[in-house]
């Protein structure tokens, strides 16, 4: 079906890749490209909550930040509570970033506008303080020497650089089961939903639909999708730091879900791949912060459709 | 905790309070004429504190904060014209993002302008060591300066929303643009107007604060959740009530540091937002209708 | 009034001080259209909103095929089986017009977020039961071949008839219609009166709040008239065209 193209072509675009920086022995590239992965999936999930429900989150980085501190306490400080079956430290994290979720969803989602926008600033700032204030949590310094995770199969969840090209599918296969989640997701009765929220609420409520409890149930699975790129990240990188819960980072998810074009799910996959490869190679040098900055005000002002939007042809609406 | 402790608490609460305030009055001026929040708002205080810190090396501190207070305005007004005044009726919240993006590249500007370091005007009074008695307690001349200039600075702005005709074209404008038009008033040199009283009030701010303070690049962020905070907490777009608003999240935020960990200080101002925003909206003095 | 669908009650509403709903009872049996007018200000909006659950009732109560209806939010009234449409039409210009229809059969699926994000092996026969239904909607209504067009596209007055549609995909008992025939012209109107009957003739109920004249008196069995809050007539078309208050209160009394 024509919908699943995004998929495919991504799956086939990852192969492609790999197998290419093998035959140029530029396999050190794919540790940039891991990570990217896992920031590509917290923009994933933003899309789904900005352009399908057409709820704003500025603080989105918030629950990147709680999936990983949470699986980086668990395995170090709090390994104990694990120790007989590490991995666990996964759902765990994940679970958190859900509940937390749900629980600030609740009164967050009765807002509009630009109480909205504030709301969940505020939130990403507070999750950001609080990280830096915890001695738990490592303060500024972050949490560092984070083991590996042993998955099945024999996969392990880890930097080491011999594992290098079998933890760079491991991301991209959870991109592209995530990117194939949103777009079932999209095309049936929940996505419809979604959409006839966004288009206008009173209407979508007058046919059935449960405006609150949709909101709230896709605000929440945003936040599993950040969630769970920050835990799988923090393994990777073997630490995390409390940048990861800044407001930049937060507004960087939002550049990149615009510029990807808010309703789609493909695009916002591959602007925040390259965008995000891009900078984790420091191609923008020390005006990162800038691009990211620059790319929000230009979109806002010229596409707010994303730059998909503005080639009509390649706009692979639904 | 003793009254010395308390009279501490208060007076260095209701410095920042202040600083907070304006800020606050600065986003409900231009959310008053424009409905914008402009989340820019905050960088306008680290733009007078640098700029006035750079022109301070070769020019009297007065001319020195004088000129950079007129600069920021400038910057106010460029950043209207060049970003927002075209927009035909853009929705609040692609406004609100675009504010965000401009506050960064202002951060980012300022970065690249003078660096990460830590700047500071010179105090305005006297020096760091001097301190005068304020019943029971020392405070720096420069809090005196910080209260006597955001004191001053909402006076006048009272006083031209109530006694001049351009201070009440601008309420016209804020309570019905189109009514306004229709009476011959020119609503967009009102709209760059405002932005240039909120830009200049909070680069004169941002100097007053500056040798308390320090100034540094990224300080606008947290200074505008602060002010939203506060003019929230008066309710939208009302001036007076965020100066009451700004005393009581300083104090409230000086208190703290009595019952939290220092380093939660920053958390009391965005648990007071997020408080009005979910119990309260229209805040503490607006009414129903206020509230979207 | 056994063996009404809808049963309004001693309904009661302030806006402000204002007595908007003053003491409104009326009962709607089934398979008729039933229609409410009265001149502007009467409070036939604020009725109709206050049966769709927008906002409660001060005092009074609603009971719907013998379910208590007063107070219930809008998707709870659409579950009972009501469905409405809006005066300034609120169709979602985003998606194409069966997709608009698909959502109006909200309310008669089931799939939620587990089975839509596992993909079509778990909904495609829902996906598809709906999917024709809807197809069958438009047919029934004419508007068959503008099933892939942009729903924001259309002109006004095919918006309209797409917004019957949606409403009907739920196969409701009751149908609330609001002010259908708002920005139509006279043939326009027409047509839609005849879908009105059509609708009527397959056995669907529909309260209908109207201004134009023409199509409250060609297509409703009882009309009920509002002035300044409160009911003042009740009846057949021709019993109401007769009622001299009416009368009076649409054209001001003669003394006045």
């Amino acid at each position: 079906m024509k919908r699943y193209a995004p998929v495919l072509l991504l799956a086939a675009v990852v192969v492609a890749v790999q197998l290419l920086l093998g035959a140029v022995k530029s396999e050190f590239l794919l540790t940039q490209l891991t990570m990217s992965a896992y920031y590509t999936l917290v923009a994933l999930g933003l899309c789904l909550l900005m352009g399908y429900a057409g709820q704003v989150s500025l603080g989105h980085a918030g629950f990147f930040a709680i999936g990983g501190y949470t699986t980086a306490v668990l395995s170090t400080a709090a390994a104990a509570a694990f120790s007989f079956a590490p991995w666990l430290s996964l759902p765990a994290a994940v679970a958190a970033t859900a509940v937390v979720a749900f629980v600030i969803g609740v009164p967050v989602l009765r807002l509009r506008g630009h109480y909205l926008a504030m709301a969940t600033l505020a939130f990403g700032f507070i999750v950001s303080r609080v990280i830096l204030g915890t001695a738990l949590f490592g303060q500024a310094d972050g949490i560092s020497d984070v083991p590996g995770i042993r998955l099945f199969a024999g996969l392990v969840l880890t930097g080491k650089r011999n594992l290098r090209v079998q933890n760079y599918y491991i991301a991209w296969t959870l991109v592209t089961v995530g990117l194939l989640f949103a777009v079932n997701l999209i095309g049936s009765r929940v996505g419809r939903a979604l959409r006839a929220i966004h288009g206008n609420e009173e209407a979508a409520a007058a046919m059935g639909i449960d405006v609150g409890r949709y909101k709230l149930a896709v605000f929440v699975l945003s936040a599993v999708y950040a969630g769970v790129g920050g835990a799988c990240l923090v393994h990777f990188n073997a630490g995390i730091g409390p940048g990861e819960a800044g407001v930049m980072k937060s507004v960087r998810y939002v550049a990149l879900v615009a510029a990807g074009g808010m309703g789609s799910p493909g695009g916002t996959v591959a602007v925040s791949a390259v965008l995000t490869f891009l900078s984790l190679r420091g191609a923008f040098g020390l005006y990162d912060d800038a691009v990211f900055g620059a790319l929000l005000v230009g979109i806002m002002l010229f596409a707010p459709d994303g730059l998909f939007g503005l080639v009509p042809a390649l706009r692979g609406r639904r | 905790m003793g009254a010395d402790q308390l009279l501490q608490y208060l007076l260095s609460g209701v410095t920042t309070g202040s600083v907070y305030a304006i800020v606050g009055i600065g986003f409900n001026i231009i959310y008053s004429s424009t409905g914008i929040i402009n989340f820019a708002q905050g960088e306008f205080l680290m733009l007078g504190g640098m700029i006035s810190v750079s022109l301070s090396h070769s020019m009297p501190l007065a001319a020195a904060i004088a000129i950079a207070v007129i600069v920021t305005g400038l910057v106010g007004v460029l950043l209207q014209l060049a970003f927002i005044s075209w927009l035909k009726n853009p929705a609040v919240l692609r406004m609100i993002i675009i504010t965000i993006g401009l506050s960064i590249l202002v951060r980012e500007a300022s970065l690249h302008i003078w660096d990460e370091k830590v700047r500071a005007l010179p105090f305005w009074s006297g020096n760091e060591t001097s301190s005068l008695a304020v019943l029971g307690a020392r405070i720096s001349p420069q809090v005196l300066w910080v209260l006597g200039v955001s004191a001053l600075m909402v006076g006048a702005l009272t006083l031209f929303f109530r006694h001049t005709l351009t201070g009440r074209a601008m309420r016209a404008c804020a309570s019905n643009a189109t009514a306004a038009r229709l009476c011959g008033i020119r609503t967009s040199s009102l709209v760059t107007l405002s932005f240039f009283i909120a830009a200049a009030m909070g680069a004169l701010a941002g100097c007053a604060v500056s040798p308390l303070t320090q100034t540094q690049y990224d300080m606008g962020t947290s200074l505008a959740v602060k002010g939203f905070t506060c003019a929230v907490l008066g309710g939208l777009g009302n001036v007076t009530a965020a100066v009451a608003a700004g005393l009581l999240v300083g104090v409230l935020e000086a208190a703290s540091i009595s019952v939290l960990p220092l380093a939660y200080k920053d958390v009391v101002a965005l648990a007071i937002m997020l408080a009005i925003l979910f119990f309260r909206p229209e805040g503490l003095f607006g009414s129903r209708a206020a509230s979207e | 009034m056994s063996g009404a669908l809808l049963e309004v009650q001693g309904l009661h509403h302030w806006f402000g001080g204002l007595h908007v709903i003053n003491d409104v009872s009326f009962a709607c049996r089934p398979g008729i259209v039933k229609g409410i007018i009265g001149p502007n200000g009467a409070g036939k909006t604020t009725l109709f909103n206050i049966v769709a659950g927008a906002f409660a009732p001060f005092s009074g109560w609603i009971t719907f095929d013998g379910r208590g209806l007063t107070g219930l939010p809008p998707h709870q009234v659409a579950a009972c089986g009501i469905s409405r449409t809006f005066q300034a039409t609120r169709l979602f210009p985003r998606m194409t017009v069966l997709e608009n229809v698909m959502v109006g059969m909200h309310a008669r699926a089931r799939h939620g977020f587990l089975a839509g994000l596992a993909g079509p092996l778990f909904t495609r026969r829902e996906e598809a039961r709906v999917r024709e239904a809807c197809r069958n909607v438009l047919d029934l209504l004419g508007i068959g071949d503008l099933a892939g067009r942009g729903a924001g596209d259309l002109p006004f007055g095919r918006q309209r008839v797409v917004e019957l549609a949606r409403a009907l995909a739920a196969q409701p008992k009751l149908l609330l219609l609001d002010e259908p025939a708002c920005g139509l012209n006279p043939r326009e109107t027409e047509e839609m009166s005849a879908l009105i009957s059509s609708i009527r003739a397959r056995g669907a109920t529909v309260l209908v709040v109207e201004h134009d004249m023409s199509l409250v008196m060609g297509i409703c069995d009882e009309v009920l008239v509002l002035s300044s809050g409160r009911m003042i007539a009740e009846g057949t078309p021709r019993e109401i065209q007769g009622n001299a208050e009416v009368v009076s209160v649409y054209l001001g009394a003669d003394d006045a």
